[in-house]
């Protein structure tokens, strides 16, 4: 099952390498990660979406905790959440589909933040499987170019993550 | 009051003196100049010279693993670091505390491919339980104390510190931090109440229950409180390979060791009983086989670790209690102690009269006519010769197993091997550490005549430090292990199992200033290791060289993969 797992670490160099080095070195599926720095200077986030069973999501989270580095560990799977990601996209857009590409992604909901004469840039922002399917609904032969940041996600409500 | 104003290397060394360090075990080079100017200026600790590198560490775990502090080793940058990277591996997979302090290029050299440049941190980390690369001067003797500290909290184990040359050579204040404090970083030391008071409701009505006891308890220093525990509620128990003397060997609720070559009525009891209490084990592929098959058998699990990743790892626990296992055990005879219920031993008779039927089997006989030499009747003589008391270093293979089957340990950290990493060539360094550490103690390294060539330089600092050990080279002239393998899973084809060309090791003792004995007859061996453990050979190092059976194999053994009672005996390998 796919699990989206937030974490606080120390801004340190190298705090990354450790973490992707625990997934690569045991083995564990990593889908995306992302990491930047917090409002606490001293703190970097991390979100990072993965797979496994149950007993393997389990291990991850207590392999996290066991790095030294590491803060704090929320699954976010364990309740309501919301999860975005950001996808750049330069389509081929001479006059012929211009129209075509500008409406679909005005319906999904896409911007566009580039535009030249053959070819618009769109941004565009939802969940991983909202990407997924706007991507879809593109006509691949038009496409240049995909950026997708990888997911960020952060608990609904109340629920927060912080030290 | 203000500080002293010292070098970096002179802080290295204050920060290793406040930390009571009393061995170093190192080797010089160019970016560790600096710090070994510093230390020949200073006289709280000694240096140990190695060969190589990877004895420093193996020199320091085994210091580590003998006495509970913490080993230190002191290596210089690039072939220094990556020499070190067996000794850590070692040291991590066992949970060794242990701090390694590393040379590096200068700062400004950093990533510029210069001479002797690695980068140590960057390949160090999948085997270390966490490290540091010191850019500012001003962090080392916090980076130190914090690395002390790591190291020997939670669930202990290697900490590197990698230094640039530059900072060594410049100058600040000395001010050592009383405390550590890190906000990433709290283990839990207090097993939680409701945990204990289940698992104790589970132990009193268990009709079949079994105890299984690794490396934990060994390194918690835990053993006492086990051994209380045990004897209130008269429970069978088996210990690990690295939990061999965690529980005394010799008293009579020991079932032997389990795993791969325990004996038949440790695993059995094991696959049979129906609560298992785990303190400080982990449920290994070596020691529990095949997981699904191990949990065919429906059974109860407790597990008591310090490590939450330790816990349903490999297999999944009813009752986890993360916690330091010997506060956790503590926490559990008080509680039992408060039932003032007897019901510990009622009902059980039938269990306990099983498990004798299993020993009855004798998994541990072997035949001997008398004539070659056996590898178990050497290590049953020599536990009879050092009255069991010695400090027993092992290296890895067949050796290994016959060691730990037919040396019984009573007394923790006397039994120091590689248990995880299983690391050919640990056996000399480990005894030179054990040595150093309690030099009027009796070490034996039991070694192979493969596992002892992979750190043989170290007889010269043997030599050196007078360090009197005695090695017990179980000569097969194989690869025992590899033979015995190849023998069972690959029809005999002993594919670079055979060590030609093996040296004169009586020439080879004798060069390096040592005693060597050759030992060919089975009559012979009682008497050369009276003589080698001898008032006349007290100061000496001796390598008895024992000829042995080259076809002997270790029994019982789990095939890999199988579950742990399926056993092979030796009375069934003619069916092989």
């Amino acid at each position: 099952m796919r699990h989206i797992i937030s974490l606080l670490m120390e801004n340190e160099a190298g705090a990354l390498s450790r973490v992707s080095g625990l997934f690569s070195a045991r083995g564990y599926n990593i889908e995306s990660l992302s990491v930047a720095p917090t409002e606490d200077q001293s703190l970097s986030r991390m979100t990072i979406v993965t797979r496994g069973s149950d007993e393997i999501i389990e291990q991850i989270i207590k392999q996290l905790n066991k790095l030294i580095d590491v803060v704090k560990v929320l699954d976010l799977h364990d309740g309501d959440h919301i999860e975005r990601e950001l996808v750049l996209v330069k389509v081929k857009a001479n006059k012929q589909y211009r129209d075509e590409v500008q409406q679909l992604s005005s319906s999904y909901g896409g911007r566009i933040i580039d535009s030249s004469e053959n070819i618009l840039t769109i941004e565009f922002t939802g969940t991983s499987t909202e990407l997924d399917n706007y991507l879809k609904s593109l006509n691949n032969s038009f496409v240049v170019e995909i950026v997708r940041t990888g997911a960020s996600g952060i608990g609904r409500g109340d629920r927060i993550l912080k030290i | 009051m203000t500080a002293e104003i010292i070098t970096g290397a002179e802080i290295a060394i204050r920060c290793l003196q406040k930390e009571n360090v009393k061995f170093v075990f190192g080797y010089p080079g160019g970016a560790v100049l600096n710090i070994y100017d510093a230390i020949f200026q200073q006289k709280s600790f000694k240096h140990v010279l190695v060969r190589h590198e990877q004895a420093a560490v193996h020199a320091a775990d085994a210091y580590s693993r003998a006495t509970g502090d913490v080993g230190v080793a002191l290596v210089t940058s690039g072939p220094g670091a990556t020499n070190a990277v067996t000794g850590i591996a070692t040291a991590h997979m066992d949970s060794i505390p242990m701090v390694i302090i590393s040379g590096q290029v200068p700062t400004h050299a950093i990533g510029q491919d210069a001479f002797q440049e690695c980068d140590t941190v960057g390949i160090t980390r999948p085997c270390v339980k966490h490290n540091f690369l010191v850019k500012d001067i001003k962090d080392i003797a916090s980076t130190i104390k914090k690395a002390f500290y790591l190291a020997a909290t939670g669930r202990p184990g290697p900490v590197l510190v990698d230094i640039p040359k530059d900072i060594t050579a410049e100058t600040t204040e000395f001010i050592y931090p009383e405390n550590v404090s890190l906000r990433s970083y709290n283990p839990i030391n207090q097993g939680h109440s409701g945990q204990i008071n289940k698992a104790l409701d589970l132990l009193v009505n268990a009709q079949k229950p079994m105890v299984y006891s690794g490396g934990g308890v060994v390194l918690g220093n835990a053993s006492e409180a086990l051994t209380e525990f045990i004897k209130l509620l008269g429970f069978p128990i088996t210990n690990t390979l690295m939990g061999l003397g965690g529980f005394p060997a010799s008293h009579e609720n020991f079932l032997g060791m389990l795993g791969m070559h325990g004996t038949y009525q440790a695993n059995m009891a094991m696959q049979e009983c129906d609560v298992l209490l785990a303190v400080g084990a982990r449920f290994d592929d070596r020691v529990i086989g095949n997981p699904d098959h191990f949990l065919a058998k429906p059974k109860k699990i407790i597990h008591i670790d310090i490590d939450p990743a330790s816990i349903s790892k490999r297999v999944k626990i009813d009752i986890p209690i993360v916690g330091d296992v010997k506060l956790v055990l503590e926490d559990l005879i008080s509680a039992f102690k408060a039932l003032k219920s007897s019901s510990s031993n009622n009902l059980r008779t039938d269990w306990l009269k099983t498990i004798d039927l299993w020993k009855q089997k004798d998994c541990m006989s072997f035949e001997d006519d008398g004539t070659q030499i056996k590898p178990q009747k050497v290590i049953q003589k020599l536990h009879e010769v050092t009255n069991g008391e010695a400090f027993i270093t092992s290296d890895v293979g067949q050796h290994q197993m016959w060691a730990a089957q037919y040396y019984p340990f009573d007394k923790p950290r006397r039994w120091i091997n590689s248990g995880g990493l299983g690391t050919m060539g640990v056996g000399l360094p480990y005894a030179m550490g054990c040595q150093l550490a309690f030099p009027d103690s009796q070490v034996a390294c039991v070694t192979g005549e493969a596992s002892i060539q992979m750190c043989i330089q170290e007889l010269s600092t043997c030599k050196q430090f007078n360090l009197p050990v005695k090695i017990v080279n179980l000569n097969n002239r194989y690869m025992g292990m590899v033979r015995q393998w190849q023998e069972f899973f690959y029809g005999n084809r002993y594919a670079e199992s055979y060590m030609d060309a093996l040296p004169d090791f009586v020439k080879l003792a004798e060069s390096y200033g040592h005693v060597g004995m050759k030992i060919e007859n089975s009559s012979d061996i009682e008497g050369a290791l009276k003589e080698a453990f001898s008032p006349k050979l007290k100061e000496r190092l001796v390598f008895l060289d024992f000829i042995t059976d080259q076809t002997e194999n270790v029994f019982p053994m789990v095939p890999n993969g199988k579950g742990l009672s399926e056993m092979i005996l030796a009375d069934d390998a003619e069916d092989l």
